[in-house]
């Protein structure tokens, strides 16, 4: 018989056709998936800032540098402080000059001097990843670089990244940002290095007055669970769906 | 300051703005879906004459397959120039995560690459046969080279009967057939990109794909009747400096051209009508709708965008070509001025969706503004400034180029 290359090739492709099809009916879990199903993680991080406690200092701020390895004159961080003025007269002022590292010791915002007279109320929001429950970033990502851990937490796989940004503009908050040095998608990770280990993160533990707490969601008897289920929490842009899990007590209006 | 500071070189901020916010998507951003446009424009050209018969653009047909291999091929040039990890491009292919719309890139690329290139070799295998056999006996090393290339480019089918050549054109047909809805979805994945990033308010509609087809086809349509009028005028040039007496004479030449671009023009005007309409009816729907974001968008578009949309785009890049297009007694000059024109307006447009979108911060109290980098004295200033896009710009008709030294697509009898 004469065996043609069209007939091979015919056969060729039948085959693989035959032998691939099959297979599409089962799923290979990757290993994370195969860990979070043995484990059925009890464990869900999250976050909650106490805007009346803030008072600007900073040190959150210069902790996450120190501790995060980011550059610590780069004008990008992974956590910042927020200013807002609100005068008497509704006019909103805002800033927050190199993320609040360095506190906030002037009457100026931006190029304006407020009047201390003019002011009616003036407060410090303190920012960080929301680690939300459905992440815009995660979702965006081309190559699946950035990834939600079982305990909620969303990083970011500096080996794997290609640094197109997509997930920079996915993020409603503007947490993400390149590392000057690495050249990867760069976010707040909750401290999950010190979490892991059973400590606080580097913001929580340089905080002087409690503004900032971190705790696990499912635990009922958390400090910050209780707070969240029996005091009036917000967080922020709920609008996008993303529920994000740091929450606020004592968030304005005002804040963007 | 340790490390550099993607963005902070380019990018000016104004009031409130949140601390990591950048212009991260610059200038490649606004060349790649100028460029998929282009492909998917080119494309659709030439299987006028294969899938509906077109017999008077025979000699665009070939030009505009070839053209649209080298377009597609400097496609995903923008894209990789972009990345901070250009080396690491490949993982989009090899490890796609599915729920990203960039992720089907690679998918839909290598389809629509593949449908081109084995149009091509449809196109070209007599001629890829008729050439290995040429240079099978020829002395010289350089005809040695091309013999072997051609060779390889037969895939070993040296049948060239007529039967055979029949079944290559029906081939052809399907072909181009197919390759029309997958030039457009190319396209319009492209503005699904954009319009599905919830947190931009500027680009987040449904309408975004089909704006982003629209005036794909928009400027395809303009970029092939702008390179068929100057195939054309090569042509009259030739016809004029000939020492043969050639079959055709100037006037004939010319007539048939005006025809055709007439014709042409009237399907150009349509599709510009269509994507104005869409543009129009989003812009409409934000300002009537205004919800939150409604108060930043009106202080970009009507206030620091309104040369770049109002002017440049509108008026420069639609409403002058228009004019130009459809006042009676059509001239060519006054043609390639029109189609310049609506080029420009497409740039533009891709420009203000992708600047302007960046243009005002997540804060919605504050913008941000982009100083394209014109002497780059950084690799980061010649990637995402002037000279990369130059660049990518120049790229297809230097791949054109080399690809016409094999499969040559200008030659007339």
């Amino acid at each position: 018989m004469k065996f043609t290359r069209r007939d091979f090739l015919k056969t060729a492709l039948s085959g693989t056709i035959a032998s691939v099809l099959p297979l599409g009916g089962l799923r290979i879990l990757k290993p994370g998936e195969v860990r979070a199903e043995i484990e059925k993680t009890n464990v869900r991080w999250g976050f909650l800032v106490d805007t009346y406690k803030c008072v600007g200092c900073g040190f959150c701020v210069k902790a996450c540098k120190l501790e995060n390895e980011v550059p610590y004159d780069a004008p990008v961080t992974r956590t910042w402080i927020e200013r807002y003025v609100i005068l008497k007269d509704g006019r909103v002022f805002a800033d927050t000059p190199m993320g609040g590292r360095d506190g906030f010791v002037s009457l100026k915002v931006r190029e304006t001097e407020i009047k201390p007279a003019d002011i009616a109320k003036a407060f410090f929001v303190p920012k960080l990843c929301n680690q939300c429950e459905k992440p815009p970033c995660v979702q965006v990502c081309p190559v699946g670089a950035t990834y939600q851990r079982a305990d909620g937490v969303v990083l970011v796989d500096r080996s794997w990244c290609i640094g197109c940004g997509y997930c920079i503009m996915a993020c409603p908050y503007g947490v993400r940002f390149f590392h000057p040095v690495y050249r990867t998608a760069e976010k707040c990770t909750f401290c999950i290095h010190r979490l892991v280990k059973g400590m606080k993160t580097a913001c929580v533990q340089a905080c002087p007055f409690g503004a900032r707490q971190v705790g696990n969601l499912k635990d009922l008897n958390d400090p910050i669970t209780k707070v969240i289920l029996n005091e009036r929490v917000a967080v922020l842009k709920d609008e996008y769906g993303t529920k994000p899990q740091v929450y606020y007590l004592g968030l304005d209006k005002n804040v963007r | 300051m340790e490390g550099y500071v993607h963005g902070l070189e380019w990018t000016t901020k104004e009031l409130f703005t949140y601390p990591n916010e950048f212009i991260y998507w610059s200038i490649q951003i606004v060349m790649y879906p100028l460029m998929t446009g282009l492909v998917a424009g080119a494309f659709v050209l030439s299987s006028l004459y294969h899938v509906f018969g077109q017999k008077d653009l025979k000699d665009m047909a070939k030009f505009s397959l070839v053209f649209s291999f080298a377009l597609l091929i400097a496609a995903p040039m923008p894209l990789l120039l972009h990345l901070q990890h250009p080396l690491r491009g490949t993982e989009v292919f090899f490890t796609p995560h599915f729920t990203s719309a960039i992720s089907a890139f690679g998918i839909v690329f290598f389809t629509y690459s593949m449908i081109v290139a084995s149009e091509i070799w449809f196109v070209y295998r007599k001629f890829f046969v008729e050439q290995a056999l040429e240079l099978k006996d020829k002395e010289g090393i350089l005809n040695k080279i091309k013999g072997c290339i051609y060779r390889i480019l037969t895939l070993g089918a040296y049948d060239i009967s007529e039967e055979a050549l029949k079944k290559d054109e029906k081939a052809i047909k399907i072909l181009a057939g197919v390759g029309i809805p997958v030039a457009c979805f190319l396209h319009g994945y492209a503005g699904f990109i954009f319009g599905s990033v919830k947190a931009n308010a500027l680009w987040m509609t449904p309408l975004m794909p089909v704006i982003f087809i629209m005036s794909a086809i928009v400027s395809g349509i303009a970029l092939c009747m702008l390179t068929y009028i100057l195939i054309m005028e090569w042509k009259k040039f030739r016809i004029k400096t000939s020492k043969k007496p050639w079959e055709l004479t100037v006037e004939d030449v010319k007539g048939a051209e005006l025809e055709l671009i007439r014709k042409t023009s009237k399907y150009l005007v349509g599709f510009m009508i269509a994507a104005i309409t869409l543009e129009l009816l989003d812009l409409v729907f934000r300002g009537y709708t205004a919800v939150k974001s409604w108060d930043i968008l009106r202080s970009v578009i009507y206030g620091k965008d309104f040369v770049n949309i109002f002017i440049l785009q509108y008026g420069l890049g639609n409403l002058l070509p228009f004019v130009l297009l459809l006042l009676p007694k059509a001239s060519i000059r006054r043609m390639v001025i029109a189609l310049v024109l609506v080029l420009f307006g497409v740039f533009m447009m891709r420009w203000n969706v992708v600047i302007g979108g960046q243009a005002f911060s997540l804060t919605f109290s504050g913008y941000m503004h982009y100083h394209i980098p014109i002497i780059p004295h950084n690799i980061e200033t010649f990637k995402e400034g002037l000279m990369g896009a130059l660049v990518v710009g120049v790229m297809p008709f230097v791949l054109f180029w080399a690809f016409n030294k094999i499969v040559p697509s200008l030659k007339y009898k």
